[in-house]
């Protein structure tokens, strides 16, 4: 939105503008901040998030009844426990299984709203919208009584489907706004170009607005992704069976059990961040741009 | 660039737009997917709460249930006094948190937008905390606080308090170990909004403001923070309402202990349907939730202004 504005603002080409300074041979004044002023308070906070990285990650792998605090000599005994005697494998791939159908559900689902939302005007456009921003007040957790109703009438208890509804049902609201935002900024008239060629409405969507769409998926789809992969009370609830848990209930029964097995906690703990630290990885580019295409100025 | 060709075409005249022959039925059948989830596994909950909360409704006492008006809703308000606990943990909760993030968070964001060696890894590693899940922090925090073998310990090696201290379970530190664990998970949250915020303020008013000889400080205050006003005051509330309803991590923490001193109301009606089975007293207390959050947010909107100088 801002971009916008500043670009229409702006009496000279956009683009033309910032070129002068970034060649960077010479700073300007403004943008000098001695340095200590950067790496120190920068230091301070790294120490304070990097320590519990460091503190699981030397839980995990040394072995149990050691206090030493370097990871070595390494043990892969806490994983083999955690894996197969705490049921972290089966948990793992129930974890896979719900986040990715989510990821594609949502994405599915949100594309076809958020596309309709860009791009037409219809009668109850206003009530959707207004549905769409008053859904973000509900809080998942306060529903769980009907909700669990509701499952339990489509006999779908203990089944990953429930989850996997759930979790598309909370993700899709935002996932619609994003999206729709993100076809806002493909201009209109692109399509009406490859309508004027001869391709139908689909076809030019798949052909024009989709490759443009990339990293506006990407963001949407990996947040779907991560938040089903941690997100907790809805398999807590509609999952009884040990079969069917996933990671973040295995994780919390670990905790509450009567005497915390820490090795095992701390290894549970490396696999569930293993998917998310990729993920983040993969989308650590898109995600500043993508917040700033859509998310906040909306 | 897409933006720019969007400005500069004059919006395109209606007829070419109907030429494509789009069915009327279109927009409908694409929100449809959508609109019937929201329905079913949104709209239809949240009105059976309604409906539940003037009901006494307990599956284990079933001979008990039926119509009873407004009967829980008195009962919140003159008899629990947990209810009213749990509120005041609430709103403490809520604003140390979203306060402290908002102020950290910011701090951050200015630092990782300047230019310096090793931007792109500092970046990385003060977000991460972003994608842990609040079960995960709690593992983590569980593993730091505990007291045979978490940080005490090796503080107390060097001298520092005594052995055998868990801070998780005195009532004394209870609130702070919390509020320092979810401020780990959260303060990436807001750094990460605001320097989204932070690309497009235009660098010609930081160089306008220089050649007037504005100090930093000033530059700050009459550039940066205006232009950040609408994006804090939307994360801020965003934020508020997802940590007054976000129960993973005090759940899997502290469980709402030790003796209820880190009970939110969430966390409360939690229990309330889940370990007692009272569904009615449950929905009458997420109902009583419901118009408490909307009542905050609708004033935090119109005194903070949203959006005003814009129109």
């Amino acid at each position: 939105m801002i971009t916008k504005e500043a670009v229409a603002a702006a009496p000279a080409p956009a683009p033309a503008a910032p070129a002068p300074t970034r060649p960077g041979k010479k700073r300007p004044a403004w943008d000098e901040v001695p340095r200590w002023q950067i790496y120190l308070p920068l230091g301070i906070y790294l120490v304070f998030t990097l320590i519990p990285f460091y503190w699981i990650l030397l839980f995990a792998v040394r072995p149990a009844g050691s206090t030493s605090l370097v990871p070595w000599p390494m043990t892969t005994e806490h994983f083999e426990k955690v894996w197969t005697d705490r049921g972290f494998g089966t948990y793992f791939t129930n974890s896979v299984y719900v986040g990715l159908a989510t990821l594609v559900m949502t994405t599915l689902v949100a594309l076809a709203g958020g596309y309709a939302l860009a791009r037409f005007d219809f009668k109850i456009k206003r009530v959707f919208m207004l549905a769409l921003l008053c859904s973000q007040f509900v809080p998942g957790a306060l529903l769980l009584v009907p909700l669990f109703e509701i499952f339990a009438g489509l006999q779908m208890i203990n089944s990953l489907g429930s989850v996997i509804i759930a979790e598309t049902v909370f993700q899709l609201p935002l996932s619609i706004i994003l999206i729709s935002n993100f076809i806002k900024n493909v201009p209109y008239s692109l399509e009406e170009a490859a309508w004027v060629d001869g391709c139908g409405r689909f076809r030019a969507f798949r052909i024009v607005v989709l490759p443009l769409l990339r990293p506006g998926l990407i963001a949407v789809g990996s947040f779907a992704f991560v938040h089903s992969w941690n997100h907790f009370l809805f398999a807590l609830m509609f999952l009884n069976n040990q079969h069917k848990q996933t990671i973040p209930v295995g994780l919390n029964s670990l905790m509450s059990a009567d005497s915390v097995d820490l090795g095992a906690l701390a290894a549970g703990g490396i696999v569930a961040a293993v998917p998310v630290v990729i993920v983040f990885a993969f989308i650590q580019k898109w995600l500043i741009t993508g917040f700033s295409a859509g998310a906040v100025k909306g | 660039m897409a933006q720019a060709a969007a400005v500069a075409k004059p919006p395109a005249p209606p007829r070419r737009r109907r030429a494509s022959a789009t069915p009327r039925r279109l927009p409908y059948l694409l929100i449809g997917p959508a609109a019937l989830l929201m329905l079913g596994f949104i709209a239809y909950p949240v009105i059976s709460v309604f409906y539940y909360s003037l009901q006494e409704y307990n599956p284990t006492k079933p001979w008990r249930n039926g119509f009873a008006g407004f009967d829980n809703f008195v009962k919140i308000f003159t008899e629990d006094p947990v209810f009213w606990d749990t509120l005041v943990f609430s709103a403490k909760w809520v604003f140390v948190e979203v306060g402290l993030q908002l102020l950290f968070g910011l701090a951050l964001a200015l630092i990782v937008n300047q230019t310096f060696v090793g931007r792109g890894i500092g970046r990385a590693m003060v977000f991460s905390p972003w994608a842990v899940s609040g079960v995960l922090t709690s593992a983590i925090w569980v593993l730091l606080y505990n007291s045979q073998t978490g940080v005490t310990r090796y503080l107390a090696d060097m001298g520092i308090g005594s052995y055998g201290t868990s801070w998780l379970s005195d009532t004394s530190t209870v609130f702070s170990a919390a509020v320092v664990a979810d401020l780990w998970r959260g303060v990436p949250f807001f750094a990460i909004l605001i320097l989204a915020d932070l690309q497009s303020v235009s660098k010609d008013l930081y160089e306008a403001a220089e050649v007037d000889g504005a100090s930093r400080i000033k530059q700050f205050w009459h550039i940066t923070l205006p232009h950040l006003k609408d994006a804090i005051i939307l994360s801020t509330l965003l934020r508020a309402v997802w940590e007054f309803n976000n129960v993973d991590l005090l759940y899997t923490l502290t469980g709402g202990g030790p003796a209820g001193e880190t009970t939110t109301l969430p966390l409360y009606i939690a229990n309330t349907s889940v370990d007692a089975h009272d569904f009615g007293y449950a929905s009458a207390l997420t109902t009583v939730a419901f118009v408490i959050l909307l009542f905050c947010s609708i004033v935090y909107l119109r005194l903070s202004k949203f959006g005003g100088e814009n129109k």
